[in-house]
């Protein structure tokens, strides 16, 4: 009796010891599941772009990781935390999904990040913005890649407040991403001498903002910030112009503005706007050779800073996984903190314990009409952000991953 | 200085005004559904849908054409009234002695189809519509600045909608119209085309929603999603009012606009849902609406 014991238990310990080499990609499939609003107001700035740029980095890759074969998988999450969740956990217990990339909506995005750190599946966040999956919610499994609401608020945030604009109104969409963005960027107002009158909070999806900017208007502030994104933000700017808030004195922190945005209002009314991207499709040769591919296959669409991110953070899973050869969340995720990032969207990045992929943020000022040599060319670059100011500095971080 | 519950009456004012703006594009929207469901029995989910249709009429008509807004505050509603005439004759006429629910399927599965071909066509974002050259500025009228553009929202929303009232209640063919709803066999044995008036009665209702669309387009961005965005909220409205009852629509559309306004001052959080919440209290003390009478 004593003697099988002491066997099994030596048996189980030569398969734990032996477990780690034999680790390898599940299934022999490694799936990847892009998660966006496929069909409401954040399509245009993630949505189908964010699955073609996916496709562009598998194909990049070669197709197959280790001789195994890749997939991609989409699906819309509505901007629904529900919806979102329960996508995941379908495609993590039912179709063996390996990592998750992109979901915009900051509250999808916290939602997701708490069942793949559960299920020990990888997290690529690129659309999402909220500071909070790097600090509070910070998780071995997540990635947070493209930009987030700190880096917008030191770059657009930092720059207004420097040129006098030092009393704020904000227009706040009333979720996660918007008060997170408010939050970072009101630090940052006070923290260089500003101050902040008031805050208005509206609902997602929102289409009239004549209320609110009219309120705007009356608190005598000097800068309205509007910390909402895609088609809050356009017709909040469009609506502002009507009511004549510039040609007031006040002007506008548009806090986060992607192309496709700019490229919806039109120069005429956007002109003038500063704001920071992580990404500038005509900085040199190699962002302009992705995105006339990407704009080739995507019927004349740009890439945002999402679609860029979305290719770079799959590349860089891709080759973390084919150096492991394990597809493991917790195992993938730690292997890309070790490895720089080096391509065109950041050519010196890296990930930082905290899950923050640390790249160099830009402030740009939109052209006037008369600047722009065409459709998509529509920045001036002010200033480039450095990766370490950009982001929140780690000894700052709330992570747990933290020491 | 006064204030009223912690607001100055300045911004207050603003704010009414402000909902009356927004009341307008509700009651010219409620006004086609009511005429619908009154005339036609219809329950018009697409109603959403055409309201876009006639902003990207209005603009397609510039961009491609070169046509200005004020004739496409004209074409744009004729465009999508043919179109609203064109899908009554050959889908919903098929339809009228179902039950309710059939047309609202159809009508909800257009409006998917529609907004689905937009979306696919030029993305969610939309596209900028300008405002007209001679509507452009505005107006400081001491308590708030008023956009010219707004104000000849409000009043051309009034104006048309004074308009269809008088047409169905004070004039020949409204009688018709009236009479039809009552009793379809007995107008019918008068000699009276009634298919051709309910034909009449949805493309014209429809137009009013491209009307109201071509409003819109300098007001917000010209998107595929501006039809789903509004349409729930007037399906609401209609039911406060009334189902069917075309006063009731009109008056309840300027009414939550203003209320709208109001908590967008007092409570912005809310602003989106105040108006589900007037539904449910309505419903629960007057079942017929405000201005709805039981239907037998």
């Amino acid at each position: 009796m004593k003697r099988t014991t002491t066997a099994t238990f030596g048996a189980l310990a030569a398969l734990t010891l032996a477990l780690p080499a034999q680790a390898e990609i599940s299934d022999d499939v490694l799936k990847i599941g892009v998660l966006n609003d496929q069909s409401g107001l954040y399509t245009d700035l993630a949505g189908p772009g964010s699955v073609e740029a996916a496709r562009m980095a598998v194909e990049d890759f070669g197709g197959t990781v280790n001789d195994k074969e890749i997939e991609i998988l989409s699906a819309d999450h509505q901007n629904k935390p529900d919806v979102g969740s329960s996508i995941v956990r379908e495609w993590i217990d039912e179709e063996g999904v390996d990592v998750i990339v992109d979901v915009p909506t900051s509250s999808v995005a916290l939602a997701v990040n708490e069942i793949t750190r559960e299920k020990d599946t990888a997290l690529l966040v690129n659309g999402g913005g909220t500071t909070r999956l790097t600090n509070d919610d910070c998780s071995p499994t997540t990635v947070h890649y493209a930009y987030d609401t700190f880096s917008l608020a030191k770059g657009t945030g930092q720059a207004i407040v420097q040129e006098g604009g030092d009393s704020w109104f904000f227009i706040t969409a009333d979720y996660a991403f918007g008060h997170s963005l408010e939050q970072d960027t009101a630090a940052v107002v006070e923290e260089n001498g500003g101050e902040v009158l008031d805050t208005i909070r509206h609902p997602l999806d929102t289409s009239d903002f004549s209320s609110y900017l009219l309120q705007a208007q009356g608190s005598g502030a000097k800068v309205i910030g509007l910390a909402n994104a895609g088609s809050d933000t356009t017709n909040a700017i469009k609506q502002a112009n009507e009511f004549g808030i510039v040609q007031g004195g006040q002007s506008l922190a548009a806090l986060l503005m992607f192309i496709t945005d700019v490229h919806a209002l039109g120069l005429e009314t956007a002109q003038g706007l500063q704001l920071t991207t992580g990404f500038l499709w005509n900085m040199n040769d190699d962002t302009k050779a992705f995105a006339e591919r990407f704009a080739e296959r995507r019927d004349g669409q740009y890439p945002t800073m999402v679609h860029a991110g979305v290719y770079s953070s799959v590349s860089h899973y891709l080759k973390a996984v084919a150096e492991i050869d394990d597809d493991g969340g917790e195992a993938a995720v730690s292997q890309m903190k070790q490895m720089p990032v080096d391509d065109f969207f950041a050519p010196n990045g890296e990930v930082r314990e905290d899950g923050r992929m640390v790249h160099d943020m830009y402030l740009v000022e939109v052209k006037s009409p008369d600047e722009s040599e065409g459709d998509w060319d529509y920045y001036n670059l002010v200033a480039t952000i450095p990766g370490d100011e950009a982001y929140k500095p780690l000894s700052d971080s709330t992570c747990s991953l933290v020491n | 200085m006064t204030e009223l519950l912690g607001i100055p009456p300045q911004v207050l004012f603003g704010q009414v005004m402000l909902g009356l703006i927004n009341g307008s594009f509700y009651a010219l929207l409620s006004l086609g559904l009511a005429v619908i469901f009154g005339m036609l029995n219809v329950i018009n989910f697409a109603h959403g849908a055409l309201y876009m249709v006639g902003a990207f009429v209005a603009w397609m008509m510039l961009n491609y054409l070169g046509i200005g807004y004020w004739p496409a505050l004209i074409l744009a509603p004729l465009v999508v009234g043919a179109l609203g005439v064109v899908l009554e004759r050959t889908m919903l006429a098929r339809l009228y002695h179902l039950d309710h629910l059939y047309g609202l399927l159809l009508t909800f599965g257009l409006a998917l189809i529609i907004e689905g071909l937009f979306r696919n066509a030029y993305g969610v974002s939309g596209t900028p519509y300008p405002i007209p050259e001679a509507l452009a500025g505005g107006q400081n009228l001491g308590f708030m600045f008023l956009p010219n553009y707004r104000a000849w929202v409000v009043v051309a929303a009034i104006v048309v909608c004074f308009g269809t009232w008088f047409l169905i209640e004070r004039t020949r063919i409204g009688s018709y119209l009236r009479a039809a709803v009552e009793n379809q066999e007995l107008v019918r044995a008068f000699g009276i085309n009634v298919p051709l008036l309910m034909t009449l009665a949805y493309g014209g209702a429809v137009a009013l929603a491209g009307f109201a669309g071509v409003m819109a387009a300098p007001i917000y961005q010209v998107s595929p999603l501006m039809g789903q965005d509004i349409i729930i909220k007037v399906f609401a409205i209609v039911v406060i009012g009334g189902l069917g009852s075309i006063f009731g629509s009109m008056v309840t559309g300027l009414g939550v606009g203003v209320i709208e306004g109001l908590t967008k001052v007092f409570y912005p959080e809310a602003s989106s849902v105040v108006v589900f919440v007037l539904m449910a209290i309505v419903l629960l003390v007057r079942p017929h609406g405000l201005f709805g009478r039981p239907r037998t």
